[in-house]
């Protein structure tokens, strides 16, 4: 049982509250050192040999971590493009429709990803 | 809805303010913020690659070691520690910090040199590291 005010009460204009913006500002925190821990692999295997980035890529602590980036950039990534389909597009069907896409895009890239990781560090 | 015929008042356009700093900047963290969306498909791509073939691999490795696949790497760096940069500022500014009109300008400033500055010090490290 919820009164009236209590139904809106810390909800904003919007009615969402503020987990997007915590959602956004949780995965830029970690994306600072997820990202910057894979540049780092990055770097260090660039212009290497197929078996090379095999063998780096099937260490324990680098295929997580990967993993690990990959959630939280396309988490970031996913209400990010929200937000500018939600700024800029303004006709309701268009909009569902793109909003849509965004989900289904993201699910996409991050199948991808974890599909590669796997395969590399169990399937080769 | 009701029709509505009379001319309603709007919000002011980007267009009647003088371009600052910390503007640009702004701008410039969403189109960095939506490039590395559509980048983080070549990224994913990548890793489909190396998990497969080494044909495969050859393939994907003689796209990003082309001059176009290098241009895009090299963009896609620079997109990427850009938007990092501009997300720390951001965070900056959450905790109430860096508000006066100097602190805004030094850092939409930085953001630009410093995304600058390490996009050549990450592609330096990997030409050293390649040998």
């Amino acid at each position: 049982m919820k009164t009236p005010l209590g139904n809106v009460r810390g909800l904003g204009s919007a009615h969402a509250g503020t987990g997007h913006f915590w959602l956004q500002r949780l995965t830029a925190v970690a994306n600072i050192v997820l990202v910057t821990a894979f540049l780092i692999i990055v770097v260090s295997i660039a212009g290497s040999g197929h078996a090379e980035i095999v063998a780096k890529l099937s260490n324990p602590f680098v295929a997580i971590l990967i993993l690990a980036a990959f959630l939280s950039v396309l988490t970031h990534m996913r209400i990010g493009m929200q937000v500018i389909i939600e700024d800029y597009v303004h006709t309701e069907i268009r909009k569902i429709a793109l909003l849509m896409a965004n989900t289904f895009y993201t699910i996409a890239v991050g199948l991808i990803a974890v599909y590669a990781i796997l395969k590399i560090n169990f399937g080769l | 809805m009701a029709d509505v015929k009379f001319q309603r008042p709007i919000s002011p356009h980007l267009s009647i303010y003088r371009l600052s700093p910390t503007m640009v900047m702004s701008i410039m963290h969403r189109i960095t913020g939506a490039a590395l969306y559509f980048g983080s498909l070549l990224l994913a791509l990548w890793l489909l690659a190396v998990s497969g073939s080494v044909s495969q691999f050859d393939f994907a490795n003689a796209f990003f070691g082309s001059w176009f696949g290098q241009f895009i790497l090299l963009g896609y760096t620079w997109t990427l520690l850009h938007h990092m940069l501009g997300g720390i500022r951001h965070l900056i500014w959450d905790t109430g910090a860096g508000f006066e009109p100097k602190e805004r300008q030094l850092l939409a400033v930085g953001t630009l040199a410093g995304s600058l500055a390490l996009t050549v010090l990450v592609w330096a490290f990997a030409y050293l590291l390649k040998g």
